[in-house]
């Protein structure tokens, strides 16, 4: 890494600091750090079993690792909960989609925007003034920000367990937006797409990171290398639980043991085009 | 209402605005999943601002303003300011390939281009520099133009700015503008859909356009607090003519789904009062209902099966204009309340009075279909040049074979050769910079359309089909390959047909399947395929479209059925050229394209290798080398 490369510690979103993961005997992650930049869009790759997704677990809070620290800006958040993370602003879509398929898209979506909800029981329960007036505030953000940001007018009232992989995969998508996140993980959110569907996510991923209403740092767990390489500022490669490179997307791409670890020798680009 | 050539669009929506001001609802969007209501003072303004914003930016009298986008207000807006600037709109197909939006952007001299969002922004940068006379682009969609710093881009809130502008330094412009003109100028500058060569731009003055609305609502007036439904291309006439000739005069409100996608769906929460499609969207209905139809109940299929019968009773001794018996009513009656009443709803339908088709052929058996189900669906036949229709059924004089009776003063004449010619005020300009082509279709005032027709004995115009396209069957009669296609199409599982035999020994046809509702047919048998080319293929689908075509084939005479007949491996799509914009199917080309399979399906070969390439939308090429079968049709 170069001298003007170092992030700025102001600049740091969330940081993991030598972070070790033991299940039993098996070392998941044997002292990776990372550190995701506000803004950017972060990549993890690494070959199946390299230990993505425990990392997506240990920054969310599903795993608490064994050693080393995890902070989101500049706090040690290693003994909050998933639930108290997703108050501070992470939030997160899932390797295989977490939907609730009995339940419409629209609902779907309303549930990411539950801990915004300030009315308790009582004034709930009357529905008049500020709950009234705060409904339809997240009624408009669901349909302003996210409906139409993810192009679902057409299946908001269709239970999602009833849509192609590839829709469900917005919904949850546009619930992960819904609680407004900072820093949203995205783990293998191009997975079982076709290529249509693929061009229409990283649009999305691109918009969500890029424009002004956004602005989420995102970090991305993903195999397509054609999408990670277009989209990435930065990708960590993880190989067996150890960190190869941490670098621009250029770099990354002629490190020789990346090429030889994950890239293969003489597929150099495992891409689906 | 009395249209002088003095009339022309501008000064009839400066006098429909003033008239009904805020008080009336002009458009409603429905956007963010709530209908938006626009009033005629919102209408107004919005027109007013974007008119002084092209004046602004430099438009002229006459220069050519084009438009690409969905079905939406601000398309609308687009094309009213263009006008009230004394400028010409031209509207492009929104799904256009680069090709074809060059191609008429060039030719028709377009400076300024409206293009709703990115995508169409995209395809209008990338001609930019091939069309010299193309100054600027307009986008209104703020979606993805974050990284769009081309200085000929404009928003159109921009140009409303400059519009606001202007009108503070020149108040009374506006109005000095639409006073100005007279209805034989120029408004529109239509791009046909060309069945047979490349677009050719029809130029359509105020008055065509405003005696047309008039005289298809002397016919079948609306009222001003009905509803329309616009979400057909606007570059389609037929959207024309419903949005903007009959729309003003009328003062119906205009509603626009959300997206593309939830049309269906919009139109049944609107409940338009008037309709007017190309016969593929009565299809698709028809299709839907029949494939619901399968899915349902046994008990369901019951009272369908049941209330079908009396619905077709009751609409045939309709069509023979006999009185209906008591009782037959009141099971019409029954067969309302149970079935016919929620279908209806289900698409959009419960509120129509009159629901037209027309743009190409609708088959005898949709049409029953549809008047079987109580919708007053009605033929009209018209084109571009007329600036929409000049032949329209009358309610209670309606024949499926039939297009009915010209509009007011409008004239049909038949030549010799069987060829329809209509003369009408509405009857266009010419077409632009075409001068031989206006000569040939455009003789003392006469329109020659190229289609083959004859009056039979009721006075109906009967449309026979395309000129060139009607075959000489073996046995020396003509015959239309139209007609058997749309036989054809009735069956949900055919999406499109080709029919081929002119000078031949016997008929073939090419058939397209419905991916979606043969699939599904494939599913419930546990027929496994991976493509629609797989799938095609298969014996058990070929022995569907079989059954299909027998009953297609029924009461044909024997020298017009379908002996043979094979399973395309692609469906037929305008973007590879082998149908219109308007889904026409361009019979020259896939014949030219398809030659071996023509050739095949008249020697005695069994099946016919393909080797080619397909192109995708994004560019990808695909190699496909494949057999497809030849299947006789049993008798």
């Amino acid at each position: 890494m170069t001298e003007s490369n170092k992030p700025k510690e102001q600049d740091i979103l969330m940081e993991l600091e030598d972070v070790h993961m033991f299940f039993g005997k098996v070392c998941a992650l044997a002292g990776v750090s990372l550190k995701v930049r506000k803004g950017e869009i972060h990549s993890v790759i690494g070959p199946n079993g390299a230990g993505k997704t425990v990392m997506m677990n240990i920054i969310n809070g599903l795993y608490s690792p064994q050693k080393g620290n995890i902070f989101y800006k500049q706090k040690k958040i290693n003994a909050l909960k998933p639930f108290e993370r997703a108050q501070l602003g992470i939030s997160r879509t899932f390797q295989k989609v977490e939907v609730f398929g009995g339940m419409t898209v629209l609902d779907n979506i309303r549930l990411g925007r539950h801990i915004h909800m300030k009315s308790g029981i009582t004034t709930g329960s009357i529905y008049l003034g500020k709950t009234a007036r705060e409904e339809v505030e997240h009624r408009n953000f669901i349909e302003e920000q996210i409906i139409d940001l993810l192009e679902i007018q057409h299946i908001r009232h269709k239970p999602v367990g009833m849509l192609p992989y590839g829709l469900q995969k917005r919904v949850e998508l546009g619930r992960a937006l819904a609680l407004e996140p900072e820093l949203l993980i995205l783990d293998e959110p191009l997975a079982g797409l076709n290529l249509e569907e693929v061009e229409d996510m990283a649009r999305f991923v691109l918009d969500i990171s890029e424009e002004e209403r956004w602005r989420v740092t995102c970090i991305l767990v993903e195999h397509d290398m054609g999408v990670v390489m277009d989209l990435s500022d930065r990708v960590f490669v993880l190989n067996f639980g150890n960190m190869i490179i941490d670098g621009t997307p250029d770099e990354v791409q002629n490190h020789p043991e990346v090429i030889k670890a994950y890239l293969g020798e003489e597929d150099l680009y495992a891409t689906r085009a | 209402m009395k249209i002088t050539k003095d009339l022309t669009i501008p000064k009839l929506f400066y006098e429909k605005a003033g008239q009904y001001g805020k008080g009336r609802v002009a458009m409603r969007e429905k956007e963010f999943g709530i209908w938006r209501p626009i009033t005629w003072h919102d209408y107004f303004q919005n027109v007013k601002y974007l008119t002084l914003g092209l004046i602004r930016l430099g438009l002229e009298e006459g220069d050519k303003v084009a438009m690409i986008g969905d079905n939406r207000p601000e398309g609308l807006w687009a094309e009213m300011a263009t006008i009230c600037a004394r400028g010409v709109g031209v509207w492009l197909f929104q799904d256009c390939l680069i090709d074809e939006v060059k191609y008429i952007i060039d030719h028709s001299d377009t400076k300024f281009l409206f293009g709703e969002g990115q995508e169409e922004v995209d395809k209008a940068i990338s001609v930019f520099n091939e069309c010299p006379k193309l100054e600027r682009i307009i986008w209104d969609d703020p979606k993805g133009m974050r990284d769009y710093n081309q200085d000929y881009l404009i928003s159109l809130k921009e140009v409303q700015d400059l519009g606001r502008e202007l009108e503070q330094q020149q108040p009374e412009l506006f109005e000095k503008m639409i006073q100005k003109g007279h209805g034989d100028e120029v408004a529109l500058l239509f791009y046909t859909s060309g069945t047979t060569s490349l677009p050719k731009g029809a130029l359509l003055s105020h008055n065509n356009m405003l005696t047309m609305g008039q005289h298809l609502m002397a016919v079948d007036p609306c009222m001003e607090t009905d509803d329309y439904a616009s979400y057909l291309p606007f570059a389609w006439i037929g959207e024309q003519m419903m949005s903007i000739s009959c729309g003003l005069q009328v003062g119906y409100t205009i509603n626009f789904p959300e997206k593309p996608e939830t049309g269906q769906e919009n139109i049944r929460e609107v409940g338009p009062h008037v309709m007017f499609a190309p016969p593929r969207m009565y299809e698709q209905m028809t299709r839907t209902i029949q494939v619901k139809y399968l899915d349902a109940t046994w008990m369901k299929r019951k009272f369908y099966a049941l209330s079908t019968k009396i619905g077709y009773h009751v609409a045939d001794l309709k069509f023979q204009k006999k009185r209906i018996p008591w009782y037959w009513a009141f099971l019409q009656w029954l067969a309302y309340i149970s079935v016919q009443k929620k279908i209806k709803d289900h698409l959009g339908l419960s509120r129509v009075r009159n629901a037209y088709t027309g743009g190409a052929a609708m088959g005898p058996d949709h049409f029953r279909f549809f008047h079987a189900l109580g919708v007053n669906l009605k033929q009209i036949y018209g084109q571009t040049e007329v600036a929409g229709i000049s032949v329209v059924h009358r309610s209670g004089d309606i024949k499926f074979d039939t297009v009915g009776h010209p509009i007011p003063e409008t004239e049909i004449k038949i030549t010799e050769d069987g060829e329809i010619l209509t003369r009408s005020p509405s009857v266009f300009l010419g077409y632009y910079k075409n001068p031989e082509a206006t000569q040939e279709t455009l003789i003392d005032g006469w329109l020659y359309s190229g289609d083959k027709g004859f009056i039979d004995d009721d006075g109906h115009l009967v449309v026979f089909d395309r000129t060139k396209d009607v075959f000489t069957l073996r046995d020396g009669r003509p015959f239309s390959p139209q007609y058997l296609e749309t036989r054809l199409k009735f069956s949900p599982y055919v999406r499109d047909s080709w029919v081929i035999g002119d000078k031949r020994e016997y008929v073939t046809a090419v058939i397209c399947i419905d991916y979606a509702v043969v699939g599904n047919w494939a599913d419930e048998k546990k027929i496994n395929y991976t493509s629609y080319q797989e799938l095609s293929q298969m014996p058990d689908i070929y022995n569907l479209v079989e059954a299909q075509i027998r009953q297609a084939n029924k009461d044909l005479p024997e020298t017009a059925r379908v002996v043979k007949f094979m399973n395309l491996y692609k469906e037929f799509d305008a973007d590879d050229d082998e149908l219109t914009r308007t889904r026409k199917l361009r019979r020259a080309f896939v014949e030219k394209r398809y030659q071996d399979i023509v050739e095949a399906l008249y020697l005695d070969n069994d099946n016919v290798h393909i080797d080619t390439t397909i192109k995708y939308e994004d560019g990808r090429e695909a190699h496909i080398k494949t057999d497809l079968h030849i299947r006789k049709v049993e008798e």
